[in-house]
This record gives C-alpha cells, sequence and structure tokens, in this order.
C-alpha cells in the first residue's frame, strides 16, 4: 500500500512542477548573483547568501534557507491537504476503502508517501543548488582565507569540503523533519474535510500563525510550542562546533506534533461515515 | 447474502434509514427503489462499512458489518455513487492501481490478465491510453463497473449503474448482470429506474423516507389483478353483451373483470364479436411503487402548489388501488 501511494504521487504531474518551482527559486536567484556579483552584505538576506560568493559548495544551503520559510511549507501543505480529501474529490476514497484498504493502512501510507515529498524536495533542492552553485560560483574559494579548501562556517572557523557535505546533509535531513509538523497538521485537516484545498488552506493558516507569532515577543510564552520555532536550528549545523540544543528541541517538537496530529487524524478517519 | 435487522441511520435530528429489515438471498437479483433521498445510498453504504449504523445489526456473508468488513469485501464488488478514477491516468492504470492498493486474490503475475479480462465485459476491451479525464459518462460508468469486477465477486452491489448509458449500452450492462447472475454473482442493485429493475430483477424492495416499504418476489409484485385489457372495434356490443363486468371504457379499449382471458376471448368470438388484443392486466411495478411511496425528497412545493400538483391525484388513485391490493 505504502508503494502504491509512493507511486500515485511520482505519477501525478503536480509533484514534477511543484519540485521543478522549489529548485527553480535558487536557479533564479543564483543567476542574478552570477551576472551581478553583487553579494547582500553579512548578516543581511538569506542565510550563508554571502558567503556563497566565493564558494559555491554553500550553495545548498543558501538555498536552504530560500525555500524553507514559504516555498517547502506550501508544497508540503498542498500535498498533505491533498492525502485524504484528495480522493474523496475524485470519488477514490470509497473504492479504496472497498478494496478493500484498512483506515489505518491508508492513513500511513498517506504519511509515507508526504514524507516521501518531502525528502524528494529537500534532496532534489541540495542537489540542483549544488550544481548550480559549483557551475556559477565554482567550488574553489574566490579568496581564500587561511587554505585552499577552506570555506567559513557561521562562526568564522575554517570548514573542509566533506565537513561541509556532511553538515549539509545533516542541515536536509533536520529541514525535511521540520516539514513534517505541517504535513501533520494538513493531513489531519484532509480528514475533516472533503475539499482538498480547504485543508491546504488551514494549515498554512496554522503556519502563518506560528511564524507571525514567533516573531511577536509578546508571545514569548509560547514560543517553544509554536511548529516554526526551530525551524531556522539547521544553521546551527554549520557553527563550529555544532549547537546541539535548538536542533535537539526541534527534532523533539516535531515529533510531537507529528504523533498528536496524526492520532487526531486516525481518531477522527477511522470513525467517520464517508458520504463523498 | 445479506441480512439486516432494525437497521436505522440518523444524521443529526434527520433519519437517513430507519429500521430496515433488509433480506438479500444467495443467487438473487434483487432490486432496490425508492425515490431520491429514500435512503437507498446510506443503506447501501452502510452494507460496506463506509457509514456506520446508529443502530441495527448487518450481516454481509454471514459476517457482521462493520466488525469483520476485511473479510467480507474482497469477495464484494461495489460501484456507490458513480464511479471514482484518477483522472490523470488511463483506465487501465487506474484498474491496476486500485488492485495494487490491496490485499487477495490480486497478485501482481495476474494483474495484467485480470485488468484486462474486466475491461473487456465492460465493452471497454479496446480502450486506449488516453486519461480518464477524456472519457465520456458511459466510458467513465463502465469503467467503474470494471473496476467492480474486478476480483470475480459473489456479490455484486451497484448504485445506479446505468447512468450515463445510452440504451444500447444500459442493454450491454443488463445482459452483463444476468450472466454474471446466471454464474452465480448475488446482485443488489439500486435504481430510481423502474424499467431497469422490472427488467433485470428477481426480487424487489422499495424504500421510502428511510423506509424499507416493501420486500418481494418480482412474480408476487407482478401479478395479476384478476382483470383483461380488450380492445376491439365492437366495444359498445361487447359492453352490452358482458353486462357490468366491464369496469372502464377508453375508445375501442376496454377493462373487463375476468379471471381468464382465453375464456373470455371464446365467448366474445362465438358471438361474433371481433378482437384486435387481449390480455391478462398485471401490477406494473410503477403503480406499486408509487402507491407506496411519497413525493421525492428532492422536490420542494411551495405551501400554495398544492393545487397544482393535485392533476396528479388521479393517477395516484389509481396507485393506492393497487397498494390496496397488494397488501
Amino acid at each position: 500500500m505504502i508503494r502504491t501511494e509512493l507511486v500515485k504521487m511520482l505519477r501525478r504531474p503536480r509533484t514534477w512542477v511543484s519540485l521543478m518551482l522549489l529548485c527553480g527559486l535558487p536557479g533564479l536567484v543564483a543567476a542574478f548573483l552570477g551576472v551581478t556579483k553583487v553579494a547582500p552584505p553579512a548578516g543581511q538576506g538569506p542565510a550563508f547568501l554571502s558567503a556563497v560568493l566565493s564558494n559555491g559548495t554553500l550553495y545548498p544551503a543558501a538555498a536552504l534557507a530560500m525555500v524553507l520559510p514559504l516555498f517547502l511549507p506550501v508544497s508540503v501543505a498542498v500535498v498533505g491537504g491533498d492525502s485524504v480529501a484528495g480522493e474523496a474529490g475524485s470519488g477514490m476514497l470509497r473504492y479504496l476503502l472497498l478494496r478493500p484498504v484498512g483506515r489505518t493502512r491508508l492513513l500511513v501510507a498517506k504519511l509515507a508517501a508526504l514524507v516521501g515529498f518531502v525528502l524528494l524536495a529537500v534532496v532534489a533542492v541540495t542537489l540542483s543548488s549544488y550544481a548550480i552553485g559549483i557551475a556559477v560560483f565554482g567550488a574553489k574559494p574566490a579568496s581564500a582565507v587561511t587554505g585552499a579548501s577552506l570555506v567559513t562556517s557561521m562562526s568564522g572557523t575554517g570548514l573542509t569540503t566533506p565537513q561541509v557535505l556532511l553538515r549539509l546533509a545533516c542541515a536536509m535531513l533536520y529541514v525535511g523533519v521540520s516539514m513534517l509538523g505541517v504535513g501533520a497538521i494538513a493531513l489531519f485537516l484532509s480528514t475533516v474535510t472533503d475539499s482538498a484545498l480547504g485543508a491546504a488552506l488551514g494549515a498554512l493558516a496554522a503556519l502563518v500563525t506560528s511564524q507571525i507569532l514567533v516573531s511577536l515577543d509578546a508571545a514569548a510564552a509560547v514560543h517553544p510550542y509554536l511548529p516554526t520555532r526551530y525551524w531556522l536550528a539547521w544553521i546551527d549545523f554549520f557553527r563550529a562546533p555544532v549547537l546541539w540544543h535548538d536542533i535537539q528541541r526541534g527534532l523533539a517538537l516535531q515529533a510531537v506534533y507529528v504523533a498528536v496530529f496524526l492520532a487526531a487524524a486516525w481518531a477522527n478517519f477511522a470513525t467517520r461515515d464517508i458520504t463523498n | 447474502m445479506i441480512a439486516t435487522r432494525g437497521l436505522t441511520k440518523r444524521y443529526g435530528r434527520v433519519v437517513a434509514v430507519r429500521d430496515v429489515d433488509l433480506a438479500v438471498g444467495a443467487g438473487d437479483r434483487f432490486g432496490l427503489l425508492g425515490p431520491n433521498g429514500s435512503g437507498k445510498t446510506t443503506l447501501v453504504r452502510m452494507l460496506l462499512g463506509l457509514v456506520f449504523a446508529t443502530s441495527g445489526e448487518i450481516e454481509v456473508m454471514g459476517r457482521p458489518i462493520p466488525r469483520r468488513t476485511g473479510e467480507v469485501l474482497p469477495r464484494v464488488g461495489a460501484m456507490v455513487e458513480g464511479p471514482g478514477a484518477y483522472g490523470h491516468l488511463s483506465g487501465r492504470a487506474n484498474l491496476a492501481l486500485l488492485d495494487a492498493s490491496g490485499p487477495g486474490r490480486g497478485t501482481r503475475r495476474t494483474r495484467r490478465r485480470r485488468v484486462g479480462e474486466a475491461l473487456e465485459r465492460v465493452g471497454l476491451g479496446g480502450v486506449d491510453d488516453r486519461p480518464v479525464k477524456a472519457y465520456s459518462l458511459g466510458m467513465r460508468q463502465r469503467l467503474g463497473l470494471a473496476a467492480a469486477l474486478l476480483h470475480e465477486p459473489e456479490l455484486l452491489i451497484l448504485d445506479e449503474p446505468t447512468n450515463g448509458l445510452d440504451p444500447r449500452g444500459i442493454r450491454e450492462i443488463r445482459d452483463l448482470l444476468r450472466a454474471l447472475n446466471e454464474d452465480g454473482t448475488t446482485i443488489l442493485l439500486c435504481s430510481h429506474l423502474l424499467g431497469e429493475v422490472e427488467e433485470l430483477c428477481t426480487r424487489v424492495g422499495v424504500m421510502d423516507r428511510g423506509r424499507l416499504v416493501l420486500q418481494r418476489d418480482m412474480s408476487d409484485v407482478r401479478a395479476l389483478t384478476g382483470r383483461v385489457e380488450l380492445r376491439t372495434p365492437d366495444a359498445a356490443r361487447v359492453v352490452a353483451l358482458l353486462d357490468g363486468r366491464v369496469e372502464h371504457r377508453d375508445g375501442d379499449l376496454l377493462l373487463v373483470r375476468a379471471a381468464d382471458a382465453a375464456e373470455l376471448n371464446a365467448r366474445l368470438v362465438a358471438d361474433g364479436l371481433r378482437v384486435t388484443e387481449i390480455r391478462p392486466q398485471r401490477r406494473t411495478l410503477e403503480e406499486v411503487v408509487l402507491s407506496l411511496t411519497g413525493a421525492s425528497a428532492d422536490r420542494f412545493d411551495r405551501p400554495g402548489a398544492a393545487a397544482d400538483a393535485r392533476a396528479g391525484t388521479d393517477a395516484r388513485a389509481d396507485a393506492d388501488r393497487t397498494a390496496g391490493e397488494l397488501t
């Protein structure tokens, strides 16, 4: 069943269009940077962007920073919101259940497909932007500081290329996990309504609310519980030494969100009348 | 095959299905009739475990639903409220995907063959790879039927299977269902098309406002009324001859109270009266159903419109008479 759901996702034209869009944004930014060579001043604009002009291997990190706040969660919300409600809309939900596919099984398969999509998206963004970064900015630092194969970490010390790649992989996984909270919310809403669009919008509303509250000092008391609170913690992978505190909290928080909303989705879906 | 006891479904204050005791035997061709909104679809969804009953019991193939749905459904083929398909995939890919989703006899080895056979049966054997969104309504309907037939079900539950088909298509589907039934498949057909049920079914149930108001063999329903329909150019003389046994006259068409049409014919001919047509009158399913059911749930009259609707009461009066005889 999980395999069928993955196949189904991969055969959707929409999956590929959203992946192209996700990979297109870093490409566009790289084109502008490559042509003008005007880097944003350090500390402004998306993270890492000021550094990539000197070394292309860091460009995937910059690309993740670009798609993370909006593009990636929007596509995850759309896929998650479509997962059950979309089946209901096409009339296939009842035929899947009559096949029969157990309701719990269907939900688990949908979550698996969602995780698959998130991983695919993050990997696609990373790989495409790595290629773009090398092509546009080159792998060799243009202005070497202390040695040919050193790039500057966020903390100012040098990182070798294998170190960069390892940390990039960790950051990639962390960003993927960060998306699961939104995905689980979308999946839950998807079992509540028969409108895929409604479910996606609901998840986006939760996302926007969370991001606004995170930036609001008055809401500091609830900050640790907001799903987007630790989203930027993946940057800590590029510090030397790696700052684990926020990363660990971020992972735990996402796990809690997934557990809570998946349980809610299951409780709702397993007892619901299918009347679409 | 199917047995329900006191089956009731409430949606808030609305009672969609009320106290239904349905019994469908193995090998039946059961037709479930009723106006729109009478609860047919809700009943079918409960039988399939899609909707949970408020109270009452359901048994399908001797197993309780919804508790043992997983054991029953692999042996059931169903089409509920129109076919479903992924618009961007071809019909063949849709069936293969559906087959791969579930357990049971759907092993991968035989998938291609079974999909091909199912498509062949419903008349889509030569369909190309165009996506389902380019299908006509009739083709979608056939595809939905193919999906229901994919696992050679013992019980086929079909809700309005001929929706969107042309007369030839309807005929094909009817022949197909009959052939399946002869091979041992029990069929439960939901429809508001009386003709369809009358042609196909051996047993009939009628629903009205959530209740199952009739459940009978078709031969009982369509019993003789004890009257003979007679067409004759000598109508006036026949009326004179039969004296009082003619219940109704409309030009040269007479309705005569008589148990035996052959005997009546012999008597008329012996008196030199010509007969163009003669046949024993049977109740039509339409009369029975109209007499047992109220207005469609999709009809909402203005309070003042009752007079306009009264034109229809003559037909209802006829039908009411029929109902009186039936019950």
